[in-house]
């Protein structure tokens, strides 16, 4: 990775403009043109140092509906609780974590109420509660991971 | 009007913001956007709108943050970013939007939610995401708010991650959340 690309990175995690040309208005600021942006961009999306190029939507507002649902598995039992959280195409991420609440997962539902309906099912063929988190305040991130 | 009969008419009247051509443009944009000269105008030709439509409907969203941000996602761990921690806090209500609030100030906080207590069980109702190159650098990154947010005598707990697994099958048509943690 050069300078260029470095400096592509940490221009374009936020601002991205909404105008005719804005590969070219950002190549400008970038002092390079726009033919090298798009082939810089593409190789880097290729190579998955970018995983996605575009609009991050705040996802309640497009109405779906979100919850952080952690749950305490003893070890000798994670793998079955693991592969029955993931058969549900309701769950986003899934993450073992260091610590004694170890299962920590993302449901996206279309609505509220089938949060709800998903929990109990897990509930039941896992055999352990759950604790679900819904999000109450989202707080504002000036998101940049400077390379 | 009971708090949940509340945050639904909340919700309702949000998605009322989108009518059925944002929802066309949403759907048409969420592989990403093309590299090409005029990306709008390309993103338009696929659902019969015209270039400066979109620009105007996508330019509405991102005032009304449907749009949190437009740009790229970066795979932090492919950029030496490889030790990430949801560090959470007990802080009394009154002071959590104010905390909230200044720990999404620092570069390393890459996510900050408040979330209900699961008493007596789970005592902490802030959330966040840190990120560093390795988790002593974590472990400096949450030294450093405990000292400029005042957090001396308010309990934490560090929850590493060990296992990211993948989601096989993921049907779900919506878009999904791009944080760790929803």
């Amino acid at each position: 990775m050069d300078k260029l690309d470095k400096d592509i990175i940490n221009r374009l995690q936020d601002g991205f403009p909404i105008s005719d040309r804005p590969y070219a208005d950002v190549a400008v600021e970038l002092g390079t043109d726009e033919t090298t942006l798009l082939q810089r961009l593409d190789i880097m999306l290729q190579e998955k140092t970018l995983t996605r190029f575009g609009p991050m939507y705040h996802a309640e507002k497009l109405g779906g509906a979100f919850s952080l649902v952690a749950m305490k598995i003893p070890q000798h039992d994670f793998d079955r609780v693991v592969d029955i959280v993931n058969s549900f195409a309701e769950v986003a991420h899934n993450y073992q974590r260091d610590h004694e609440f170890n299962m920590w997962f993302v449901l996206a539902t279309e609505t509220p109420e089938q949060v709800d309906g998903i929990n109990n099912k897990i509930t039941q063929q896992t055999g352990y509660p759950l604790y679900n988190m819904p999000k109450l305040q989202e707080f504002y991130i000036k998101l940049k991971f400077f390379v | 009007m009971d708090v949940k009969v509340k945050a639904l008419s909340k919700t309702k009247q949000l998605t009322g913001l989108l009518d059925a051509q944002d929802q066309a443009l949403v759907a048409a944009i969420q592989s990403g956007l093309p590299l090409c000269s005029r990306p709008y105008a390309e993103i338009g030709a696929r659902i019969a709108m015209d270039e400066d439509e979109v620009i105007q409907r996508l330019q509405r969203m991102l005032q009304g943050k449907v749009i949190k941000r437009m740009g790229v996602v970066v795979k932090h761990h492919e950029l030496g970013y490889r030790a990430n921690a949801m560090v959470v806090w007990d802080i009394p209500d009154e002071r959590v939007s104010k905390l909230g609030s200044s720990m999404g100030q620092f570069d390393f906080v890459t996510l900050c939610y408040q979330r209900p207590r699961r008493l007596p069980i789970w005592p902490y109702n802030l959330f966040c995401m840190i990120h560093g190159q390795d988790k002593g650098e974590v472990h400096h990154n949450i030294e450093t708010l405990i000292e400029r947010c005042k957090l001396d005598n308010v309990s934490h707990d560090v929850l590493f991650s060990k296992r990211r697994f993948k989601q096989r099958g993921a049907r779900y048509h919506r878009l999904k959340p791009d944080g760790d943690t929803g």
